[in-house]
């Protein structure tokens, strides 16, 4: 097994990207990829497409084909990964297996999702693919839906707040003002989110993450030969992934996400780190309650503890540990195969020092989580730099 | 002869009263109530059916009767708001009570009596001996057009009777039917809602064929009023069943138990049988029941019935259909109500 | 969305009877019945169980930005139930004029699901009751 560095990292703007189309937004984050990297498209050994549904958002499947057609990538081989909406973390890890096997030098893992060009309960009902159909989506339950099962009994049985959701969205959308690469560059306050529409109760429209266009990009390559592409190359120190029951219901517990706490025991492991290792991380907040899972089934706090320590900003940035420093799913926008990958890409800049007005300081070791489904698959990584 | 082995019943928890339609159509809401002698009816919820009604009531009758419902060799389910066109709903019923696949099984529809001539074929299949146990179910959502008379009686529930000769709790003296070419009633395929022939469905129609058959059931029996405890007839309104037990000589005391049109409606091929039903649930061994029921079109089956010992130990696996019918009660306005019977116009 | 016929009938004895499983070998209960167990793996044999539909509501949620297939029927509550012999269950939980709680008593009932538009099928199902 060789180390793996990621030499280069691209990103559209996420949003409602109403001039570009599938190809546009996954040329867009590849070439900034790839100058990145200072390569050209002739490099490129191997592509991982990850992306959810684009058959049910735009009609389009064998999609990696077309990103490898698109870049230029001549007649490599190129692979979709899907995994609902942690399909861009898990192409990220089939690359890294790619490289760390020592069959391919150079990498390119992209993530995109076209949503906009359905209507929104279209994208809703694609989205819901992620779900068992048979027993989940054919009785109406939404993802919202099931997440809104997660939370109320997460608030039934420790206490946490409609205020402690909202308060996740709060501090989210203080650090999308920050990315310009973020659907919403809007502060919000705690009453907005508690005002705004009911979607699947506890769960308001604003604990929400949004519909999204968009694509990201990263490149890599052994760590041995890293320095060669970029002089800050990121050494990818654990990828880990999990799974559980599709179905929600079907878990031994709803209040915590089993597949996050085994990938993430098994990432800790691989780096060797402790949660109190960590200075920056970007996990899974598809919607308010599921950070607040993450931040306890990653360790970060105990069960039932995260909303409270998140309301009291313990999680903004630069306080005690800076968690989504991107805006996150729900204040940078969530083109669901595109998170996971968009995901590296911002720790990638944090711990390069890049992150401009959002930089964490003295950020050394980072960390992405992304899940599918209500829990199904959770995908960690852990990231160093390299010097 | 066979009997009856068990029972089940359902009725909608929404009610919407006679005010809140007269109200829409600028009628005089008391004289409606006394005029129909009804005060509200039951409306089914946007996820409700002739079909899950059914299945209700017949899950409620496998569990009084107390038999395996793999026992059970035919379903009929009588209904003028058969869910499709071209499908039975006795399928749905027979599947849901998991009856296995050696059932006969058909769609009935006459008008307001399909259930009891469901029970009335059960009845033969069994005595013939070729069935165990028959189930026939009378259920229904019917609706009336939105500010015809109809509107304030057109309701929705169901019951279901499970006819044997074993362990019967109460046996079936005798049954006839009294049967004409009648056009007091009907609704064409594809249409919404059913045409009526205004008054015409009092004196040919249900007055008829009630008395007709009542009288054929007392000269084939001996019978005679005084002998029965109770009696039920079809309720299309409140008022009529009043005045056919009057003609026939029955009196108020009688008919008390199983007069429901007033607080939930015509329920239509529901209607006699959860008459009946409500009867039984109150009805002790020894005591005899009539029950004659109406269907447009037309025609009337009549039925004498004894109750017998075995209705006292299977009481407490019963659910009383005056219980069924007060508990969870939810009052719906009319737009509520038009909009539960899908009857806003979207397009 | 439009399915099958077929894909409501393969379905059905679940789907009106809370038809699941039970692996001989373990003894753990399943709803809706699993191939193979979660426990024993494939040395496990599944028989089928019919579960009594009575349980507790473990979490509920009242969805009211529903898909396209239930945009009439919104706002409707969805439960967690857990089953009296175990197995936890979503479902619909029907309006009785009471609101769902969690620890809230439920009772298997029969409706509809959902109706495929003018013409198509009618999908009916188990739903939950909440009786105290």
């Amino acid at each position: 097994m060789r180390d793996v560095a990621i030499v280069g990292v691209g990103l559209t703007k996420f949003g409602e990207r109403w001039s570009s189309g599938l190809k546009e937004l996954m040329a867009e984050a590849g070439i900034m990829a790839l100058e990145d990297a200072k390569i050209t498209s002739n490099d490129v050994e191997m592509l991982y497409g990850g992306t959810m549904a684009p058959g049910r958002f735009t009609g389009q499947e064998h999609v990696a084909a077309l990103m490898a057609d698109q870049l230029g990538f001549k007649n490599i081989p190129a692979v979709r990964i899907e995994n609902a909406c942690a399909s861009g973390g898990s192409a990220l890890r089939q690359g890294y297996i790619a490289v760390a096997s020592g069959i391919h030098d150079v990498v390119v893992v992209g993530g995109v999702e076209k949503m906009t060009d359905v209507t929104s309960s279209e994208a809703s009902t694609a989205l819901g693919g992620a779900g068992d159909q048979e027993w989940e989506l054919f009785q109406g339950i939404t993802f919202p839906g099931l997440y809104a099962l997660i939370a109320n009994r997460h608030m039934h049985d420790y206490g946490t707040t409609e205020e402690m959701l909202a308060s996740v969205a709060v501090k989210n959308h203080d650090n999308a003002v920050k990315n310009q690469f973020a659907q919403f560059r809007k502060k919000i306050t705690i009453d907005e989110v508690l005002n705004s529409k009911i979607v699947s109760d506890p769960l308001k429209l604003l604990d929400c993450s949004p519909i999204s266009d968009g694509a990201a990009a990263v490149v890599l390559v052994p760590l041995e030969k890293a320095r060669k592409f970029n002089d800050t190359p990121i050494k990818i120190v654990a990828s880990a992934q999990a799974t559980d029951t599709l179905r929600l219901a079907e878990r031994d517990s709803i209040t915590e996400l089993k597949a996050t706490k085994i990938a993430a025991a098994k990432a800790y492991e691989q780096a060797k780190v402790q949660p109190k290792d960590i200075n920056v991380v970007e996990v899974h907040d598809c919607f308010t309650i599921a950070e607040i899972l993450a931040m306890e089934d990653l360790g970060f706090y105990q069960k039932g503890k995260a909303g409270k320590a998140i309301l009291d900003g313990e999680t903004a940035l630069n306080s005690k540990l800076s968690v989504n420093t991107s805006g996150g799913l729900k204040g940078c926008g969530h083109p669901v195969g595109a998170t996971g990958v968009k995901q590296a890409v911002e720790i990638v800049w944090q711990l390069r020092g890049d992150a401009k007005d959002r930089q964490v300081n003295g950020a050394n070791v980072g960390m992405t989580h992304n899940v599918g489904g209500s829990g199904s698959t959770a995908v960690v990584h852990i990231y160093k730099r390299a010097d | 002869m066979s009997g009856i082995v068990g029972y089940g019943a359902h009725v909608p928890i929404y009610r919407i009263k006679t005010e809140d339609i007269a109200r829409i159509w600028g009628e005089d809401a008391e004289s409606i109530k006394k005029g129909l002698n009804i005060k509200e009816k039951s409306v089914p919820s946007r996820d409700e059916d002739a079909a899950t009604i059914a299945v209700e009531a017949a899950r409620r009758a496998v569990k009084h009767a107390g038999i395996k419902a793999t026992e059970i060799g035919a379903v009929y389910v009588g209904s003028e708001s058969h869910p499709y066109a071209v499908k039975p709903t006795a399928t749905v019923v027979t599947q849901a009570i998991e009856a296995g696949n050696k059932v006969m099984c058909a769609d009935l529809e006459f008008a307001c009596k399909a259930g009891t001539a469901g029970i009335q074929m059960a009845m033969g299949l069994v005595d013939s001996g070729m069935i165990k146990y028959g189930m026939s179910v009378g259920s229904d959502t019917s609706q009336g057009r939105p500010g015809d008379a109809l509107e304030y009686t057109a309701s929705a529930g169901g019951a279901a009777f499970i006819i044997g000769k074993n362990d019967v709790i109460a046996n079936i003296i005798k049954t006839v039917s009294y049967t004409s070419d009648t056009p007091d009633f009907w609704r064409r395929e594809g249409a919404s809602f059913p045409s009526h022939g205004g008054r015409f469905t009092g004196e040919p129609g249900y007055f008829r064929h009630i008395t007709g058959a009542t009288k054929m059931l007392f000269e084939e029996t001996g019978l005679k009023p005084s002998d029965f405890d109770y009696a039920v007839f079809h309720q299309p309104n409140g008022k009529f069943p009043i005045n056919v037990s009057t003609q026939l000589g029955f009196d108020m005391k009688q008919i008390e138990p199983g007069l429901l049109t007033p607080i939930i409606g015509n329920t239509y091929s529901g209607s006699s049988m959860l008459g009946l039903a409500a009867t039984l649930d109150i009805a002790k061994p020894g005591q005899k029941i009539l029950v004659t029921s109406f269907g447009s079109g037309a025609g009337s089956d009549s039925f004498a019935i004894e109750v017998t010992e075995g209705i006292e130990s299977k009481r407490s696996r019963l659910d009383l259909v005056r219980s069924i019918i007060e508990k969870h009660k939810k009052y719906i306005d009319y737009s509520e109500y038009l909009k539960d019977r899908d009857s806003i116009k979207k397009t | 969305m439009e399915r099958s016929s077929a894909s409501l009938w393969r379905k059905i004895r679940s789907r009106y009877n809370l038809v699941g499983n039970t692996c001989e070998n373990c003894n753990a209960n399943y709803f809706p019945p699993r191939i193979v167990c979660r426990n024993c793996g494939r040395k496990s044999k599944m028989v089928e169980k019919q579960y009594k539909g009575d349980g507790e509501i473990y979490s509920f949620t009242k969805i009211r930005v529903p898909p396209d297939t239930f945009k009439d029927e919104a706002p409707y509550d969805i439960g967690i139930v857990k089953l009296e012999e175990g197995p936890m269950v979503e479902g619909h939980i029907i309006e009785n004029g009471i609101e769902p709680k969690i620890g809230g008593k439920v009772r298997v009932r029969f409706r509809k699901m959902y109706v495929d538009g003018d013409e198509g099928l009618i999908y009916y199902h188990y739903k939950f009751e909440q009786i105290g």
